[in-house]
């Protein structure tokens, strides 16, 4: 292989002008957490709603729940983004789609938001299964002392299935993360983006990704490990998972 | 207190589990039901507090029909004292605050009032050394004594019992038994689902026996064990009491 590897080249200024080819990577690393903490708190509450109105007795929260998940879930994350990016303003009238397609930081707000919706469906589900996996005479304790059915969910029922799918959750908190990366292909500059950037302006390809990598394992380690504490911190004594 | 009048309930049109169920009970009055399982015992007693839907007939508690859907069934609920036979304390709080939940959400106590009774419940039940436990780090026999004790503190008109001793293991039933026996002594009026003939003979005031959704038998403690009338009843306690 002819190939001229150059380590140094993370401390030359790039063509932007914008400082070091390094501080071109960490301002993509800046944007690939911002994207991914805004699509993660969005896939969270919207998921937590879906999630419970899946196993509330109403037909029709059910029926919406289903369509809900099935929708966003059954798409490529890539075609959703390209949908609300390119097709959305088209669809709307044009004054609403002339002012999203003017929108600052377009790119961003639709990968947090979209990258957020397609991550919410999974995290529906797997709330659907916490609290499915709960025994039914919970709510029905919940119930006989006189709890409304908010009351229920938000006293006995949600405490207990947010605990036991913590572990999956982060799975899915650390999918979030590194879906961001489809942005790319709306214009995002996030990690990845920069670090396809450098490459086409330095040619150090190997370089630029293998700094990215290790960026984004590092992230998600601090993501992981943040999540045992958490999960340790929530842990019931006496419980199946406690200490 | 509880009247029953012609309740009849199906699961699916061709599946009935409570057919014509008419019976009463009294303030201040223990009324024992016993059965085969998959009698519809424990389908009764929950549709007493509507924790399950029944199609024909009528239910009311303390002159409130539970069947009337203007009826205020959280409110009426938080006057009527539900244990189940696998405890359901919520296991992600404390025994204190497992007592303190539904007085303070519900009945709207303060949290200092709420704690009082609680403590004063723990140590009427003999558990005051374990407020501050989960529900995990107690025994069996301790969590139905602290379920009961969580259905006290809301200062029920009446209690139902829904096979209270069925998971404990043997050693444990006398614990909850006592308690329950001191709980008739004091005059609450209770309607209680049990295989325990012991604890029938020693506070029943009447005897239900069921058998595929009906009541076939309804008397005094003292005709039942003496002289059942129906031969499903006879055979039933010829079984249960031979050993």
């Amino acid at each position: 292989m002819n190939y001229n590897w150059n380590w140094g080249i993370f401390f030359q200024p790039n063509p932007m002008g914008t400082g070091t080819y390094l501080d071109m990577l960490l301002s993509g690393l800046v944007l690939t957490l911002k994207t991914a903490a805004l699509a993660w708190i969005i896939a969270l509450i919207t998921g937590s709603l879906v999630g419970v109105m899946r196993t509330l007795p109403s037909k029709g929260a059910n029926w919406f729940g289903f369509a809900y998940v099935e929708f966003f879930r059954n798409m490529p994350l890539l075609v959703q983004l390209f949908l609300w990016f390119f097709v959305l303003p088209e669809l709307l009238p044009k004054g609403a789609g002339t002012w999203l397609k003017q929108l600052p930081n377009a790119p961003f707000w639709t990968a947090a938001i979209g990258v957020g919706f397609f991550m919410s469906a999974r995290v529906a589900v797997q709330l659907q299964a916490g609290i499915g996996s709960l025994p039914r005479g919970q709510k029905m304790a919940a119930t006989a002392l006189g709890l409304t059915t908010a009351q229920g969910y938000r006293y006995v029922l949600l405490p207990m299935a947010f605990r036991i799918i913590l572990p999956p959750l982060t799975s899915e908190f650390l999918n979030t993360i590194k879906n961001t990366a489809v942005a790319i292909t709306i214009g995002l500059l996030e990690l990845t983006g920069q670090a396809r950037s450098m490459q086409e302006f330095s040619f150090q390809v190997f370089e630029a990704f293998t700094a990215a990598t290790i960026l984004y394992l590092l992230v998600n380690a601090v993501v992981v490990t943040a999540m045992r504490f958490l999960e340790r911190w929530v842990a019931i004594p006496g419980y199946i998972t406690g200490k | 207190m509880i009247e029953i009048s012609h309740v009849n309930k199906w699961y699916t049109p061709s599946f009935q589990v409570l057919t014509d169920c008419t019976t009463s009970v009294t303030k201040g009055e223990v009324v024992v039901v016993c059965g085969p399982s998959g009698s519809g015992k424990s389908t009764l007693i929950k549709c007493v507090n509507a924790l399950e839907p029944f199609q024909s007939g009528d239910i009311s508690v303390d002159g409130t029909k539970v069947n009337d859907p203007k009826t205020n069934l959280p409110k009426l609920r938080s006057r009527v004292g539900m244990v189940f036979q696998h405890f359901e304390l919520f296991p992600h709080l404390k025994i204190i605050d497992n007592l303190c939940l539904a007085q303070q959400k519900v009945l709207g106590r303060s949290s200092d009032k709420a704690v009082t009774k609680g403590m004063m419940l723990l140590d009427r039940v003999g558990l005051k050394e374990q407020a501050q436990k989960f529900p995990a780090q107690l025994s069996g026999g301790q969590q139905q004594r602290v379920a009961i004790a969580r259905a006290l503190a809301m200062d029920p008109i009446v209690m139902l019992f829904d096979e209270p001793t069925s998971a404990l293991d043997p050693e444990m039933v006398s614990e909850v038994l006592d308690v329950m026996v001191d709980l008739a002594h004091e005059g609450m009026t209770m309607m209680v689902v049990t295989h325990e003939m012991g604890f029938a003979r020693k506070v029943a005031n009447r005897v239900i026996f069921m058998d595929r959704g009906e009541i076939v038998e309804d008397a005094a403690k003292d005709d039942f064990f003496g002289k059942p009338r129906s031969d499903r009843a006879q055979k039933f306690l010829s079984k249960i009491l031979s050993h």
